[in-house]
């Protein structure tokens, strides 16, 4: 067990390593001036040439990336050329809120989805089974910034149920109200991201269910005359949604690469729509900060998954 | 010999999938619009021409539907919304076939290697996939491009078609795993055809139903990152009108709410194009998945 963590481990830090290595060159290949939008039309360009020195963009590559790694380890991330503020608080505030929103994505997501997975794999091709069937199909199968694009048409502006954009409302107050506030901000988006993100969970859930089925140990459950509920529930059920839980880890992944479309479209303040924003004003420090921090995340998030999934399945240890 | 048994399982899989397609009315109406929409598009594109529809007049900035023999209103530059949504129905589709085929080559090429010579070999393209596909996907593609300065459709095509075939290589990597380990694939190496034989005349013709559902799959897929990523405002160039140009006029609040002419006949026409396209797939699908066939 310890055996398969530690090598799983040690398989990241190579993909680590190549992806800061990825990100880094990217970085280096964006056109532009970052100092764009600091300079007036006086600054002479002995002055630019004194920022670049600095800035250490005459460096060999290399260097670059060495001091890029050492100032990371350091926590310190650049300067937002945009923002005027260090890269490191900027994500660290905007990460919060992705975070929340995430948070709630998920626990709404494995709420919606785990009934329906029971009710599709309990009473499989059903009239029930079928109607979860073509629902999680069309989620599947819809653009998602489409959906969430007409639910703000629909719910903020039309029906004015929940607030159209931003995390919090300007004149929410410390305390309750400023809590009630955020959630109000969140519900919208995140009802929405669950719905698109069931798919998977439903599906996997519904086969578990009927594979434990006709798995031996229910038939000897049955046979001992164990109560149809209780085989169902405490049999079948449980051995089916011990995997579901690895499924954790991989749904980050995919909230966060859903997370810009979702920011951009609610106008809500966080890693996404900070990256939409750093890419319009090529404030490359904090792009590169973003792109190594969503990488590192998914990295994270599967190996979570694996980890997950190597203990409560044992047959996918690695050798 | 081995060309006829090919050319007869196909034969037999065209007339199962027909056959499905009869049994299941909502498959067929639905292969019916489907049908009607793409013909329409693609006939009524060939009499548009892309200059002409793109050119600004803003006099007629946000006519509304009716006025000047424009069914669908005018957007913000006042260019038929009409015009734009057909001729960026035939883009976004064009595009999402374009990547689709890039990215069946690479990734069947990869998954059948992979698979067919397995240990190894297997082992090292299985981490490289493994990486690839823990990739931030959708900010990588659009930092690269922003990066390159004037690109164009190609340049568009070959960046998606770069980072999406990782989903493909590996369905076909463990479908050709599998096949591979087969009898008639062992009877063939010791009969000593050469690698290169097997993989192009019997393995893949022998994957070839899944092939086509990955294709079929996968172009929902891509046509809808395609419009995705141009409603960002990184997929294709301002020239080139695509369903996610008019979606991106509802990111200003006023279009969104006051001006539904402009995005909501795109948005749901992209919609009715992924979901139809899908659910043709699934039939397909589950046509050629024996267990599950109706009949």
């Amino acid at each position: 067990m310890a055996k398969t963590i530690i090598r799983r481990l040690l398989i990241m830090i190579p993909e680590l390593v190549i992806l800061s290595i990825l990100v880094f060159m990217l970085a280096k290949l964006m056109p532009g001036d970052p100092f764009t939008g600091l300079l007036t039309p006086q600054t002479s360009a002995e002055q630019i040439h004194q920022l670049k020195v600095q800035a250490g963009l005459y460096d060999p590559w290399y260097v670059q990336y060495w001091h890029w790694i050492v100032r990371m380890f350091h926590g310190d991330l650049g300067m937002s050329y945009q923002f005027k503020s260090p890269v490191a608080s900027l994500i660290a505030e905007r990460a919060t809120n992705t975070l929340w929103l995430s948070l709630l994505t998920v626990i709404l997501s494995y709420a919606i989805a785990i009934p329906l997975g029971v009710v599709a794999g309990r009473y499989e091709n059903s009239k029930k089974d079928k109607l979860i069937q073509f629902y999680s199909f069309v989620v599947y199968a819809i653009p998602a910034f489409v959906f969430y694009l007409l639910g703000v048409y629909i719910f903020g502006y039309k029906l004015h149920w929940f607030p159209t954009s931003g995390s919090v409302s300007v004149n929410a107050e410390e305390g309750m109200s400023y809590l009630f506030s955020r959630i109000d901000h969140m519900i919208l988006p995140a009802v929405l991201m669950a719905l698109l993100s069931t798919t998977s969970i439903i599906q996997y859930l519904r086969s578990e269910i009927i594979d434990n089925t006709n798995q031996d140990f229910v038939k000897t459950a049955r046979a001992k005359g164990v109560s149809e509920r209780s085989v169902f529930w405490k049999h079948i059920l449980r051995n089916s949604l011990l995997p579901i839980a690895a499924f954790f880890g991989y749904s980050i992944t995919g909230l966060l690469g859903g997370s810009i479309f979702v920011e951009t479209i609610f106008g809500y303040p966080g890693m996404g729509l900070l990256f939409m924003d750093s890419i319009g004003s090529r404030d490359y420090s904090v792009i590169t900060a973003l792109v190594m921090l969503y990488g590192a995340l998914n990295l994270l998030g599967t190996l979570l998954s694996d980890i997950v999934l190597s203990i409560v399945d044992p047959r996918v240890r690695i050798e | 010999m081995e060309k006829n048994m090919v050319a007869q399982k196909d034969d037999s899989a065209f007339q199962m999938v027909k056959r499905e397609f009869l049994r299941d009315k909502w498959a067929l109406t639905c292969l019916v619009l489907l049908s009607i929409v793409l013909l329409t598009i693609f006939v009524w594109s060939l009499f548009l021409d892309q200059d002409k529809v793109m050119t600004v007049d803003i006099l007629r900035q946000y006519e509304r539907p009716g006025v000047d023999g424009m069914l669908l209103g005018a957007d913000q530059g006042g260019r038929d919304v009409l015009a734009m949504l057909i001729l960026g129905a035939k883009n976004s589709i064009m595009i999402g076939l374009a990547v689709t085929v890039l990215m069946l080559v690479i990734g069947i090429l990869f998954g059948v290697i992979a698979g067919y010579y397995g240990g190894i070999v297997d082992n090292l393209m299985m981490r490289f996939l493994d990486f690839m596909m823990t990739l931030p996907m959708l900010l990588l593609v659009i930092v690269i491009v922003s990066i390159i300065p004037h690109y164009t459709m190609m340049t568009f095509v070959l960046v998606m078609g770069a980072f999406y075939w990782v989903s493909t290589a590996r369905l076909i990597r463990s479908k050709a795993l599998s096949e591979a380990r087969k009898d008639y694939i062992s009877a063939a190496k010791t009969s000593g055809t050469s690698d290169l034989r097997i993989i192009f005349g019997e393995l893949i013709p022998n994957l070839s139903s899944i092939i086509v559902v990955e294709a079929i799959l996968s172009l929902t897929a891509n046509i809808g990152i395609e419009v995705g990523l141009t409603f960002l405002g990184f997929g294709l160039p301002d020239s080139v009108p695509s369903l996610g140009t008019l979606i991106s006029y509802a990111q200003d609040p006023d279009v969104l709410t006051a001006k539904f002419w402009v995005w909501l006949p795109a948005s749901l026409l992209i919609l009715f194009i992924c979901v139809g396209i899908s659910y043709v797939g699934n039939v397909v699908r589950r046509t050629l998945d024996a267990r599950q066939r109706l009949g």
